[in-house]
């Protein structure tokens, strides 16, 4: 890899005395599209954190770009999991989206520019929920709401989009059109992607990642049985939910039904 | 009520008092019933009154007692938060009732004649004096100018506090300062409504204003206004029937919360039945 945006050097966190991740290393390279699966608890969630600076490090260290990451990372943009953040918050869709554009350190009277406002209404058309700008976001469906914190990420101009669970609890129709926007920001964007859905790994990643409180695999998103077993740790069960060979062999034919 | 008011300066100040109350509690009661942070300034208020007691014991003025607990209270419960080393609700139990002891044998262990404590656990509002009101323009001051300056540092800060983490936002410094500032509020709140009430204050105008509206800054207004209303209509009930103020301000409050609540849910579900209604036709 000529040209790593992410290095994760021999990275292990704790919570307490319990390890969530141990001893990961994995670059990202310029321009890659990672997925990251692995069963709950795998530390996915936690990897993504520790990139972010947002749980510290135990040992070893992340570098962003070749510099070693400390204080603000706005190169990366991050899109959490739906059920984190507060929906009842008295903020329109539009304010969300605009606290991107926010500076870093405290800013007294800080007000955003005509270019923030541009730049915000301009992701806005570009992700299809322009015409909710005005909308609280109490009154927003699961797909919109997800939507708007991945405009909200891309309104940081980031270089690189981390996702934890962007597809959860949202209907099929908004599954699809997050896939779309995603493979097309991956164009000029690295994108890290966390998730359950097993389908997206196969289809849209370029590389793929499986966690399991260590890093299990590395590489092409074709899952063998023998790494989707230690994984999971329990073939049975996802045979019986017909997991990898219909996803990773398939789904092409899914597309022309 | 309006002939004394010339003619009474206890009556000026109260209403001065009513009024700067009001402004701090409609702005900090809005982030603290939007944060959930009800218990905390629960816990901030009655430690206060070990800093009442240090100062009837030391002979200072008790609310810059009241003020230096307060804040020392917050600033540990945001601590050992940060920290997560303990369980917060545990800390603040447990920092409610030792501010309440302290101020116990604070006062126990003091010579002489025991001073009357009701008027800071209760609140009187007709007894506020100069000081105090010197102290509270401070307090509001301070809070109003906190709170705009870096308005849009809040909103993100409370809305997402993970995400103005990344950022780069410095969230530690906005938790402590929004801790320091409720403690501020609730010093400022204490003449008026006392340690015991000062709860029902901090939390009705906001929770009526969130059913009103969903703005963050038109809650805020909102509060402030409903504030006015329920300081001034419980020192008006207060004068004329001579019960504490503080008592009537709190009853008046929680009827008026009680009220709009019940008027909004029969309201929404009238507006559902019609929506179904309509739908099926």
């Amino acid at each position: 890899m000529s040209n790593p945006a992410i290095q994760i050097e021999n990275v292990s966190v704790y919570y307490g005395q319990t390890p969530a991740i141990t001893g990961i290393c994995l670059d990202v390279g310029e321009g890659e599209y990672l997925g990251i699966i692995g069963p709950n608890g795998g530390g996915k969630s936690t990897l993504l954190k520790a990139v972010l600076g947002l749980v510290p490090i135990s040992s070893g260290t992340v570098r962003i770009y070749g510099k070693e990451a400390k204080g603000s990372r706005t190169v990366l943009g991050y899109v959490p999991q739906f059920s984190n953040v507060d929906k009842n918050f008295p903020i329109t869709l539009n304010e969300v989206v605009l606290t991107g554009r926010m500076k870093a350190g405290i800013s007294p009277l800080f007000r955003f520019s005509k270019s923030d406002r541009e730049a915000v209404s301009k992701i806005l058309e570009k992700i299809g929920i322009a015409h909710l700008a005005s909308r609280q976001i109490s009154e927003l469906s699961g797909g919109e709401f997800q939507k708007m914190l991945i405009a909200r990420a891309l309104a940081m101009k980031p270089k690189v989009l981390l996702l934890d669970e962007p597809t959860a609890s949202v209907d099929a129709s908004s599954q699809e059109q997050i896939y779309r926007l995603l493979d097309e920001l991956n164009k000029n964007m690295t994108i890290i992607l966390v998730t359950h859905d097993l389908l997206a790994v196969s289809s849209q990643v370029k590389r793929l990642a499986c966690l399991n409180g260590k890093l299990v695999y590395h590489g092409e998103p074709e899952l063998s049985e023998h790494v989707v077993n230690s994984l999971y740790g329990c073939p049975v069960d996802l045979i019986a939910h017909g997991v990898p060979h219909r996803v990773l062999k398939e789904h092409g034919e899914e597309k022309t039904e | 009520m309006i002939q004394a008011l010339f003619k009474y300066h206890f009556l000026q100040n109260a209403l001065l008092a009513a009024v700067l109350s009001s402004i701090v509690c409609g702005i900090i009661g809005v982030i603290i019933v939007e944060k959930k942070l009800v218990m905390m300034s629960g816990g901030i208020a009655h430690t206060s009154y070990g800093g009442v007691g240090l100062g009837y014991l030391l002979g200072f003025e008790p609310i810059i007692g009241a003020f230096l607990f307060s804040v020392l209270a917050a600033l540990g419960i945001g601590y050992i938060k940060r920290r997560g080393a303990a369980r917060s609700d545990v800390i603040i139990g447990l920092l409610w009732s030792l501010g309440m002891a302290l101020g116990i044998l604070f006062i126990a262990i003091m010579p002489g004649y025991p001073p009357d404590m009701s008027s800071y656990l209760f609140g009187n509002i007709l007894s506020v004096t100069k000081t105090d009101i010197k102290l509270m323009i401070c307090m509001t001051l301070l809070v109003v100018i906190a709170i705009t300056l870096l308005y849009n540092n809040w909103k993100a800060y409370l809305f997402d506090e993970e995400f103005a983490n990344i950022l780069g936002m410095k969230t530690a410094f906005l938790e402590y300062l929004l801790l320091v500032l409720i403690a501020m509020s609730v010093v400022a709140l204490i003449r008026v409504v006392g340690i015991i009430l000062v709860l029902a204050l901090l939390t009705a105008p906001a929770a009526v204003s969130a059913l009103l509206t969903s703005s963050l800054k038109r809650r805020m207004i909102y509060s402030v206004l409903l504030g006015c209303v329920f300081c001034i209509a419980g020192l008006w009930i207060s004068y004329e029937l001579n019960i504490a103020s503080g008592a009537a301000i709190v009853i008046l409050s929680v009827l008026c919360y009680l009220t709009v609540y019940s008027v909004h849910s029969i309201l929404s579900k009238s507006k559902r039945k019609r929506i179904t209604a309509g739908a099926s036709r």
